[in-house]
Parts: C-alpha cells; sequence; structure tokens
C-alpha cells in the first residue's frame, strides 16, 4: 500500500539534497544580484572622483585620489571604479637590502595572511575592494557612517578609508593602516601619527568590537611598534605572512613605495617561494613581465626596469601585443648584477599570462624570489642589523 | 459507420500487436476527418445496450480523452474544441451519455459518470447545461438502484471536476441532500451507499455553507460517522476518508464530534483491517497537520491575526491516543525496509506520533519514554525495533532541553545497537534515529553539545563502519553522518570533523562503487552525504576538497565513455550523471567563494567544462538541471574567463531556454544566465540577441510553468546591467511585457495565500528587472530613452504600494526602484518623482522600517531623490 503523496516517506529526510543544492544556488544567485545592484548604488555615494575629466578609456588615465563631491563619483562606470581602486593601495617593495636606522625609523609587524583591501565606509556601508578592484565585503560597520543606524555617527557625508587584511580564519579585518577618517584625510600625514590615531579612533567608535547586527566584521588594529624578535617569533592571534616593515616618517603613497618593506623566510610565512598557475612552486623561478611596444619586458616599477626583450618576429608568431603580461622562467644564468643594478637575465619565455593579471611584478619582487632561491636575507641579517645602534652623523667637515 | 466504430474498438484492444495499430490508426484518421461524427458515434456506441461491453468502455474513455488533458495547454485546447463544437451535435453526444447512466451494464454506467463530469467541468462555469444537475437529481428519486448508484457516482465525478463557484447553492443544496440521504444507514443498498459516500468526499468542498449550519453539519456528521461503523469494509473505508478530509477542511467545526470520532478511530486503529486503520490513523495525523500550522502561525509575527483558532484536540487527546499509536509500531512487516513505496500501520503510526511530538512538544516525552525503556532491550526484534522507531519519532517537537539529557543517556547504547544488534531492521532504525538525533539536537545553536571530543570519533568510527552494512542500513547511516556534517556548518575555521574529513570521504566514495550501490538509495545517499560533508568543510581541509575534484572528474569521465546501453541502463546512467555533477557543483560553489580556493581550483576548469558539456549531449532532465546547476557555479568561479567557454555552452543554454516540459530545467538555466552576465558584464552581448529572443518567448508561452516566469523578468534586469545602454534595442519589446505583467500583479483581490505569495515573487521579478535596466542605463548618453516609461513605472509602485500586500523583500526592491529612477534620470523624473505617493508615504514607510535592508534601500532612495529635484 502506498503512502498519501503529501506524507514524508519513511524514515526519510524532509527536504532532498537536490532540493538543498537548489535552493543554495537560488540563495547566491540573489545575493550576487543583489551586490552587484547595491555596488551600482553605491557607486553614486562613494566618495571618489577622477581628476581628469570624464575619460572614455579609464585605463589610459592617471588616476589620483582626492576626495570629492558625489556628482562627480557617481559618473564613474563600474570599470573605471575598479582601476581606480587598484592603483590606490600603497604596495610595499620587496626587502632586498636592510634599510638604515631599522631599529630608530621603522616600524615592523607580522603580516596578517589573507586578502589586501581598501575598506571604505560611507552614507552607511562599508564595502571593501581588493587589490584589483574588486569588491570583497559589503557590509555594515561599526566605523563612521558604516551602517544605518538609527543615530548618525557621523555628519551625512563624511567617510572613512583604511587600508586592511581581511583575515578569513576569524572573519577580521586586520587594519595596517588609515588613510582617511571621518572625512579627514590622512595621506600626507607621517605613519607614526596614523598608527597613533588609527588605535584610538577603532576603540572610540566600537570598530574593534565583536560582529553585531550593524557591525558584521570586527576590525582589528596591527601591533605595529613591538620591534623586530616580537613580530617575529610572538604568536597572533592571526596567521602570519612574512613582516612588515614601515618607515615612521612616510607619508602614504600610492603604488610601489621603498618606504614601505615586505620580507619573508618559511618560519614566518607558507608562501616564501612565488607559485606558478597551478599553485605549485615551480623548479625554475618565474617573472611577470610587461610588454612593451619595442619588445622590451618590464616590471610595474615606476619608472619600470627593464629584465629583457622579445624580438618582433616571436612576438608577432606568438600573437602577443604591447600590454600583455608575460610569464617568464629564470634559467641557470641568473640575474646578474653590477653595482647592485641589475645587468643581465637569463630568461626563457612560458606563456602568456591570464586576463585577471593587473600587474606585472616589481623589480624587488623578482630580486627577493631570487635570493630567497640562492642567498636568502635571513632573520639572523635583520636582528643583527636592528641591533645596530643608530649611525653617527657623518661629518663632511 | 457505427458498425464499423464497434470493430475498431474491439480491434483496438487486440492482443495482436499489428491489429491494435491498425485500429488505432483508423480511430485516429476518423477524428481527424471529421470529429463531430466521431464524437458523436463514440457516445452513440457507449450509449448502445447491443454492443460488447468493451467497445462500450473504450468508447467512453476516447470520448473523455478527447476531453481533457494532464498539461494545462492540451486542457485548455480541447476545452476550446469542445465548446466550439456544433451545439446540436454536443446536445445529441449529452443526451446520449445521460441515457448510458441508466445501463444495465455498471462500466457503461460508470464510463458515462465520468465523460458527464468532464463535459459538465467544460459547461458549467460557461453557464450551459443548466439543465444537468436538475436532471441528476431528479434520476436519485424514482429509479432502479444502479440507475441511482450511477447517478451518485456522477455527482461525486462532477464535485471532483467542477469548482464550488459554478454551482449555485441552491444546487449544492440539492445535491448534498440526495448525497447524504444515499449515505444514511437506512439506505438498504451497498452500492449507492457507497456511491453516496464517494460522492460527499468529492462534494465536501461545495460544504462550506452546510457545516456552517449547525443543523445540517451534525446531520452530515452523523452519517458519515455511522458508515465508518459499517459492516461494510468498503462503506467504512470511504466514510474514514471522508473523515479525513473534514479534518483539513472543517478543522474548526470539529469539537463538538471529537469524542464520538476519537472512539470510532481508536477502534479502527486497533481492530479494522490495514486500508482502515490506515485511514484512522491519518485522521490524527491531518488534525496534527492542521494544529502544527495554527500553531506556528501563533507563533509567528501575526498573533491574534490567525483565522482559525486552536482547539489543541491533540493535546486533549494525548494520554489515549499515544498508547494506540504505540501499538500500531509492533505491526511491522518483515521486509518494510528494503520496499521503497511500502506503507503500513507500523509505518503510518510512527510518522502520526512524530507529528503528534511536533504537536504537543515536551508533553510526549513522558509518555513514549516508559515504552522505549520496556521494549529496546527486549529479545523480539519487534520490540526493540518500535522503541527504537518511537524514539527517533518524537525527536522533532521537544525542546533540546528535554531531549538531550535522555539522548546523551541513549547514545552509547544506540551506537553499539547499530553494530551489535542482530537485526537489520533494528539496526535501520537505529541508524536513522541517529540521523534525527543529529538533524534536531545538533548544531552550533544548541547549549548543550551531544557530540563532544570524548565521543566523536567513536560516533564516526560507528557510522563510517556501518557504511559497509547492508545497502539499507548503510543508507541510513549515510543520512546519520549528513546531519552530523551540516551541525558543523558554521561552527567557524576549525572544524571537529577536520581530522576525520579524509577518512570520510574515502568511506563515501567506497560506498559509491559498492556493488549494490543501486539498491535503494544508497549510492544516491553516499553523494548526498559527500556533498554536505564538502558544504559544511573549513579552510583546513580546502586541499582535501581540491584533491577531490580530479577524483570527481575522473568518475564522471568514465562514465561517459560510451558503450551502447539498454534503455534501463541509461536511466541508472542518467542518474550517476546527475549525482556526479551534482557533487561537483558544489565543490566548484564551495571552492570558489574564496579567493584562495578558487586559484587552485581554476587549473581544471577547462576539463570539467568540457565533461559538462558531455553530459549534455546525453538525454535526461535531472542530469540537465545538474549540469546547468553546476555550470552557474562554475560561471561564478570562474568570472570573466567563462566567456571562452560560452561559444560551445550556448547552444545548450538556448536548449534549456527552450524546456518548457521540464520547467526545472528552464528555470535553472534562467537563473544561470544571470551568473553568466554578472561574469561576463559587456562580453555576453554577442549573445544577447539569441537569449533574449528566448526569454521572451518563454514569457508570452502559457506553456511554460509560472514558476519559472518571476526568475525571467529579473533575469532580464541581470543582462540590463550586465550590457548597460546596448539593451536598448530590447527596451521596445521587453517594456510592453513587464508593463503588461506589471498591471497584471498590481492587484491581489480576492486571491488566496498561495496566489498573493506568486504575485510577490512575479512583483519583485518585475521590479528587479526595473532596477537592472534603470541601473544599466545610468550614466549612458541614453537615459532619456527611459523617460517614456517612468510614468508607468511610479504607478506601478504606487498601486502595490495602494494593495498594501507586497512582502519584506518586494518592499526592499520597489523602494530600490524608486531609488534608480531618481538617480538615473535624474531632474528628468524629479517632479514627476515627486507627485507620487511612493516617494512619500511609501518612502517614509519603508525609512523607519524594522528591517535593516528595507531600511538601507529607502536610504540611498531618499538621497537619490533629494538629489534629483535639486539637481
Amino acid at each position: 500500500m502506498a503512502p498519501p503523496d503529501f506524507r514524508r516517506p519513511f524514515k526519510r529526510a524532509a527536504v532532498s539534497d537536490q532540493q538543498r543544492r537548489r535552493e543554495l544556488t537560488l540563495q547566491r544567485q540573489a545575493q550576487s544580484r543583489h551586490d552587484a545592484q547595491q555596488r551600482v548604488r553605491n557607486l553614486a555615494s562613494t566618495i571618489i572622483s577622477l581628476q581628469s575629466q570624464e575619460p572614455d578609456d579609464a585605463a589610459d588615465v592617471v588616476l589620483e585620489p582626492y576626495p570629492l563631491d558625489i556628482r562627480r563619483a557617481s559618473r564613474m562606470r563600474g570599470e573605471q571604479v575598479r582601476n581606480w581602486f587598484a592603483r590606490q593601495l600603497m604596495l610595499p617593495e620587496w626587502m632586498i637590502d636592510i634599510p638604515d636606522n631599522l631599529s630608530q625609523d621603522w616600524y615592523v609587524f607580522a603580516r596578517p595572511a589573507g586578502k589586501r583591501c581598501f575598506v571604505v565606509a560611507s552614507n552607511g556601508t562599508t564595502v571593501s575592494r581588493q587589490r584589483n578592484g574588486s569588491i570583497l565585503h559589503c557590509f555594515p560597520s561599526a566605523l563612521p557612517n558604516g551602517a544605518k543606524t538609527r543615530e548618525p555617527s557621523g555628519p551625512a557625508h563624511s567617510y572613512s578609508i583604511l587600508d586592511c587584511i581581511f583575515h578569513e580564519g576569524d572573519q577580521t579585518y586586520y587594519v595596517i593602516d588609515m588613510v582617511c577618517w571621518g572625512g579627514c584625510s590622512y595621506y600626507d600625514c607621517p605613519a607614526d601619527f596614523r598608527f597613533y590615531w588609527l588605535n584610538s579612533k577603532l576603540e572610540e567608535t566600537g570598530a574593534s568590537g565583536p560582529p553585531s547586527y550593524y557591525h558584521k566584521y570586527r576590525f582589528s588594529a596591527v601591533t605595529h611598534e613591538k620591534g623586530l624578535p616580537a613580530a617575529y617569533t610572538d604568536a597572533t592571534p592571526y596567521v602570519k605572512d612574512g613582516l612588515l616593515f614601515y618607515n615612521k616618517h612616510a607619508h602614504y603613497q600610492s603604488g610601489n613605495t621603498p618606504l614601505a618593506l615586505v620580507w619573508k623566510d618559511a618560519k614566518c610565512s607558507q608562501y616564501v617561494l612565488d607559485t606558478d598557475s597551478t599553485g605549485e612552486v615551480p623548479d625554475q623561478q618565474q617573472v611577470v613581465l610587461e610588454l612593451q611596444e619595442d619588445g622590451n619586458l618590464i616590471t610595474s616599477d615606476d619608472p619600470p626596469i627593464i629584465f629583457g626583450r622579445l624580438n618582433s618576429e616571436f612576438i608577432q608568431q606568438l600573437g602577443l601585443h604591447s600590454g600583455n603580461f608575460v610569464r617568464c622562467a629564470i634559467n641557470d644564468g641568473g640575474l646578474s648584477f653590477v653595482e647592485g643594478k641589475l645587468e643581465k637575465a637569463d630568461l626563457k619565455y612560458i606563456g602568456k599570462c591570464s586576463r585577471g593579471r593587473a600587474f606585472a611584478d616589481s623589480y624587488s619582487k623578482v630580486v627577493f624570489q631570487y635570493m630567497a632561491r640562492h642567498s636568502p636575507l635571513t632573520y639572523d641579517d635583520l636582528l643583527v642589523a636592528a641591533n645596530k645602534p643608530p649611525s653617527d652623523v657623518e661629518m663632511a667637515g | 459507420m457505427a458498425m464499423e466504430v464497434t470493430q475498431l474498438l474491439l480491434n483496438a484492444q487486440s492482443i495482436d500487436g499489428s491489429v491494435r495499430k491498425q485500429a488505432e490508426d483508423s480511430l485516429k484518421q476518423f477524428q481527424e476527418q471529421n470529429l463531430p461524427a466521431f464524437l458523436f458515434s463514440l457516445s452513440g456506441e457507449l450509449a448502445n445496450e447491443d454492443k460488447p461491453a468493451d467497445s462500450r468502455k473504450l468508447a467512453g474513455l476516447i470520448l473523455k480523452n478527447a476531453l481533457d488533458a494532464k498539461e494545462q495547454h492540451r486542457k485548455f485546447e480541447l476545452v476550446q474544441r469542445w465548446l466550439m463544437l456544433d451545439a446540436t451535435v454536443k446536445s445529441q453526444i449529452k443526451s446520449c451519455l445521460l441515457k448510458t447512466l441508466s445501463s444495465p451494464v455498471p462500466d457503461a454506467r460508470s464510463t458515462a459518470a465520468q465523460v458527464v463530469a468532464k463535459v459538465a467541468g467544460i459547461e458549467l462555469p460557461q453557464k450551459q447545461w443548466p439543465e444537468l444537475i436538475g436532471s441528476l437529481l431528479s434520476n436519485v428519486h424514482q429509479l432502479p438502484p444502479h440507475v441511482k448508484q450511477a447517478t451518485l457516482e456522477t455527482l461525486g465525478y462532477l464535485c471532483e471536476e467542477v469548482s464550488p463557484d459554478a454551482v449555485d447553492q441552491d444546487n449544492v443544496n440539492k445535491i448534498l441532500t440526495v448525497v447524504v440521504q444515499g449515505m444514511s444507514s437506512s439506505e438498504g443498498n451497498n452500492d449507492v451507499r457507497l456511491a453516496a459516500i464517494r460522492a460527499l468526499y468529492n462534494a465536501l468542498g461545495f460544504a462550506q455553507a452546510n457545516f456552517s449550519n449547525d443543523m445540517e453539519r451534525d446531520y452530515i456528521m452523523r452519517v458519515v460517522c455511522e458508515a465508518a461503523l459499517s459492516k461494510e469494509e468498503k462503506i467504512r473505508l470511504a466514510a474514514f476518508e471522508c473523515l479525513v478530509s473534514i479534518a483539513s477542511m472543517y478543522y474548526e467545526k470539529l469539537t463538538p464530534y471529537m469524542n464520538d470520532i476519537f472512539t470510532i478511530t481508536a477502534k479502527a486503529v486497533r481492530e479494522d483491517v490495514e486500508s482502515v486503520a490506515l485511514q484512522a490513523i491519518e485522521f490524527w495525523s491531518s488534525i496534527c497537520d492542521e494544529e502544527i500550522d495554527i500553531l506556528e502561525e501563533y507563533a509567528g509575527e501575526f498573533t491574534g491575526d490567525s483565522d482559525v483558532q486552536c482547539s489543541y484536540f491533540v493535546k486533549q487527546a494525548l494520554n489515549a491516543l499515544v498508547p494506540i499509536l504505540l501499538e500500531t509500531l509492533l505491526k511491522q512487516e518483515e521486509d518494510q525496509d528494503q520496499d521503497e513505496g511500502a506503507w503500513n500501520i507500523a509505518m503510518a503510526g510512527g510518522t502520526c506520533l512524530g507529528l503528534v511530538a511536533r504537536t504537543v512538544g515536551d508533553d510526549i516525552v513522558p509518555l513514549v519514554m516508559p515504552f522505549i525503556e520496556e521494549n529496546i532491550t527486549k529479545p523480539d526484534w519487534r520490540q526493540r525495533e518500535a522503541a527504537t522507531y518511537a524514539f527517533g519519532s518524537i525527536l522533532e517537537g521537544p525542546s533540546p532541553d528535554k531531549l538531550t539529557p535522555i539522548v546523551n543517556v541513549a547514545l552509547n547504547f544506540m551506537l553499539s545497537a547499530l553494530t551489535k544488534d542482530p537485526n537489520t531492521h533494528v539496526k535501520d532504525t537505529t541508524a536513522w534515529t541517529l540521523g534525527r538525533i543529529f538533524e534536531f539536537l545538533h548544531g552550533s545553536t544548541m547549549d548543550a553539545p551531544i557530540i563532544t571530543p570524548a565521543n566523536c570519533q567513536q560516533i564516526i568510527t560507528v557510522l563510517l563502519q556501518s557504511m559497509t552494512d547492508v545497502p539499507n542500513v548503510a543508507g541510513k547511516a549515510c543520512g546519520a553522518l549528513y546531519f552530523l556534517a551540516q551541525g558543523y556548518e558554521d561552527v567557524g575555521p576549525s572544524s571537529p570533523l577536520t581530522p576525520y574529513f579524509q577518512e570520510i570521504v574515502q568511506a563515501l566514495l567506497t560506498v559509491t562503487h559498492r556493488e549494490d550501490a543501486g539498491e535503494g538509495r544508497l549510492r544516491t545517499a553516499a553523494y548526498e552525504t559527500l556533498n554536505e560533508v564538502v558544504r559544511c568543510s573549513t579552510e583546513e581541509t580546502a586541499t582535501l576538497v581540491l584533491q577531490l575534484v580530479p577524483v570527481i572528474m575522473l568518475e564522471l569521465h568514465n562514465t561517459l565513455e560510451g558503450q551502447k546501453l539498454s534503455s534501463d541502463e541509461r536511466e541508472k546512467q542518467g542518474e550517476l550523471h546527475g549525482l556526479l555533477c551534482g557533487c561537483l557543483q558544489v565543490i566548484i560553489q564551495k571552492l570558489g567563494a574564496s579567493d584562495q580556493t578558487k586559484y587552485g581550483f581554476m587549473q581544471f576548469a577547462d576539463q570539467i567544462m568540457g565533461l559538462f558539456l558531455r553530459v549534455f549531449a546525453c538525454k535526461s532532465a535531472t542530469v540537465h538541471e545538474e549540469a546547468m546547476l553546476a555550470i552557474g557555479s562554475l560561471a561564478y568561479a570562474c568570472g570573466p574567463e567563462f566567456a571562452k567557454y560560452m561559444p560551445e555552452f550556448y547552444k545548450y543554454l538556448e536548449m534549456g531556454l527552450q524546456n518548457f516540459e521540464e520547467y526545472q530545467v528552464c528555470s535553472v538555466t534562467v537563473g544561470v544566465v544571470g551568473d553568466i552576465c554578472r561574469a561576463l558584464e559587456n562580453k555576453v552581448l554577442p549573445y544577447c540577441d539569441g537569449i533574449m529572443t528566448q526569454l521572451l518567448k518563454d514569457l508570452s508561452s502559457n506553456q511554460l510553468h509560472r514558476s519559472v516566469k518571476p526568475p525571467i523578468f529579473s533575469c532580464l534586469g541581470d543582462i540590463a546591467l550586465a550590457i548597460g545602454q546596448d539593451f536598448e534595442k530590447y527596451l521596445m519589446y521587453a517594456m510592453p511585457m513587464l508593463q503588461s505583467a506589471a498591471e497584471l500583479s498590481a492587484h491581489t483581490a480576492g486571491a488566496d495565500d498561495e496566489m498573493i505569495e506568486y504575485t510577490n515573487s512575479l512583483r519583485n521579478g518585475i521590479l528587479e528587472a526595473y532596477s537592472g535596466i534603470l541601473q544599466g542605463f545610468k550614466n549612458s548618453t541614453k537615459t532619456q530613452l527611459l523617460i517614456p516609461y517612468a510614468p508607468h513605472i511610479l504607478q506601478f509602485l504606487d498601486s502595490i504600494y495602494v494593495e498594501k500586500d507586497m512582502d519584506d523583500l518586494v518592499m526592499r526592491t520597489a523602494i530600490g526602484v524608486l531609488g534608480d529612477l531618481a538617480d538615473t534620470l535624474g531632474s528628468n523624473a524629479g517632479t514627476m518623482i515627486q507627485n507620487s505617493v511612493s516617494s512619500r508615504d511609501f518612502l517614509n514607510e519603508c525609512l523607519s522600517s524594522e528591517d535593516g535592508s528595507i531600511k538601507e534601500s529607502a536610504e540611498w532612495t531618499k538621497l537619490a531623490i533629494t538629489r534629483a529635484i535639486s539637481a
């Protein structure tokens, strides 16, 4: 005898897994749709604009940050915004030699492993954008104007921008730097001031508190001032990915800067040696370079460093174009330096990079990776430098 | 001609295939050449007492099939065709039908009864055939019993076919009068009585007014209860079926009768034949369903708004009811666990016990525990199984506070029974009970965990071991593991399952390879559990999940290596494809959710896509749906890179959008179009002409299941958002469709809850389309193209606001559209917006909403409007 149609079959779960798959997919799609629409709406209220007048092709223009009024910002299309953000983060160079006065002029702290992003809070929403400009989260937060709460937490149009790393493990935004707060820009302030201000502000607003309805993720400032041994050895609530060195006097500067440095070894990072597109560490070091009109292969530095060149026949044969990013391996000839400058690189062409790629490698990254494979800069080297007393002023007579 | 028809109809039932085929073809030809003559000759055949019973019966069936079909659009065509038929022919056919009701041949009468009802189903709503009911009623009084029986049967079918509002109350009263008279114990003829009770079953929906009249209701209930005590089994069964139906239709009217009904049902459950006992149990299950719904509504936001008051019948009957149900649990059938479709008194009793637990909560526990304690260690497997089943059945409903201490004591016993009990039934039920324990009492919301570091290892070991047991037990063990994993869904960065992940996955894969994995649902259960284990895994095991990708890919690849298969094997193959695609989908979604894991996964993207495309070459609806779902996740993970798959994939996308019959496939495909739009953004443009054509066709089709339409509207928005002002060329097609759908969905007057829910989903789709279009055109030079549509959009917003029946989601989307309108059209729409009700009352209502996301949308809208006005 068959059960009535609407009775759950004997000893069966109420919902089938297929139904669950369907529902979860629908949820994801609805969320993505909502996010996509919110993105368009948020754009209109994000405090950013272009210096140049309405360029048609955003990729070709130099974009510089400065806070501007909503009306101009709202004219920016999706891709422009992404490109703009892609260029705003201060990107540390890789430490290929130890700066002078390490102990006196530099903060050192353990870098959290995770997604580097800009967090922008304005008009009641907080948006985090990754290095390539794509949105990571869109959420309410206790940052000024970061959530739609009943009591406004700041002047209606004020905004805040933090430089963070999102750590998946504890779902926390570790704040490494502060760019704007409550409508004030801190671009032009030295790092020690920015860090001091950051700590007190996070505390004040409750942004460092546990998540709640109007505060979806915890923000936690990294401890900037612990000194080298502590940064290297002390346990952190996050997984470490190398050490960051920030010059105390440096202003916040978009793009690559030698005034912020990153250093890694196997003890403080899982990702010392770069992996290739399959996620494996290749036998030979690989570098990503940008192809120029004249066939030169350059780094992302400004001015760029030329690592080699492809002849035009080869370029044509491969169907490459200027601006393409190409992947090369460093052959046994290695890199040769003369007086600290790159003289020759023995490169082997591997292939074109995926289109998702936004940057070539920087000079310092290539060299750091090269050193890491051959003669790494060790923790002991750093320790020696850190313990060295500040150098005396040199008399010039 | 008439002679010829008889022979054709007999030949069409011949055992000789070629004779049969020829006859069928001839009948078909006849029908196509001259439909009125064909139908008339069929009715003549049916009415002719000189013809053989077999040809008469088939004539009636063909006639019936010419009036009705399962598919909605086909049905609609047939109805239209009948209505267009010449009135004289129709009247001749109808008189043949009515005449047949008096035939001494039972099959002829019964078939005619069904055909009359079909014709009535078409004509009565058109106010045609007004004399039908009168003539049927006049039949009842004067004629011999077999005519009375056929007439009551016809009235029953008629009530099943025709909606209550097509029959006026006067006729309803008359129908019920003859039906109830026919039911009464004074009716000497059992066939007549049975026909009357069955007619009442269908007529219950017509009896609203009569059930509101105390005297009439008392009378109806009395005859039903009397019939439930009849000596005739069929009559008792039909009467109990009526009681079940009354329980859900007239719950609120039952109080005066519950004492009697309890006595009758208790007796039936204990003493009657199984078919009747099952209905008696079903009566209580239905009462539970009603009370669960009412109590849920009480617990919901709208306290006191419930139309129906809870009468707490279950609570009142609890002490007497539970022992009766527990007794049924001991009446298991041998091998019931092997039979998928089995249903017997023990199963029904356990199901009812579970519903009682959900209705009364904690109160059931002390009534069931003694039964469990007494039976769980008995030598007779029936007692051990019944005790376990009782325990498993009451795990949903009572509070965790009440159950957790008991479960903590029972858990060890269960684990040892699962490995050591000599009886498979007991093990099966034990594994199922463990699953229920994990489903309802294990998870992050529980105060006291039942799975601890101390017993976790043991539980998993036992479950994995049970997966090597006989298929039904192994399947239940997989099910238990499913809920065990689910309980760790939001456990945070570190899951207690991490140390066992590899072992669990390995064990599940081993199950899928068992030779007997095809028995029951074993293989399905194993893959479903694997899916849940993956879904609930944390970053700690991301690399292990990644390693699973090539494993499942290989499985899929192997199943695609085609040898020639029988249709039976092909079906099994199709099922397996579905499971594997489903599994890959879950993995893709999992790995695609975080950038770190996505990176590792992308190396497989090309190959996976290749496999999915090969799966599409197989013809099976569920598989297409699973592969489609998986491709949506892949597009989401790949982002713009997905563009490279489009040239090859596109034709399957189009096929999916054209799949009206398997509407789930169509629906899923529509969702995938959205995923692709978001992934490719304007790179989707080259495919948009084809996609849009198909979507617009879908929207104007009356064959497509209505549930697919709201997502199609949302999808239009996805496309517009992706391609921006290039949507221009579709505006002239899309906008009028949106507009007419908006008009249809603006008002819900008189609709039931289900219809209001559907209308709201339609509104949401339409509004999402408007949002996408408005946002897509923002900042373009072509925004003025949208200005002509603005008044209508505003009008739509105003009218759904005034209607006051939108849900929260529609509210959020609607207020957002208002903002998008202001944002995109700016000062062009400023005045228009200011003059709308939406910009004032609706906006204010949203601004003060308790719902954060509505408030958020509203504040954005307020800002956008302020800007539009001041610009």
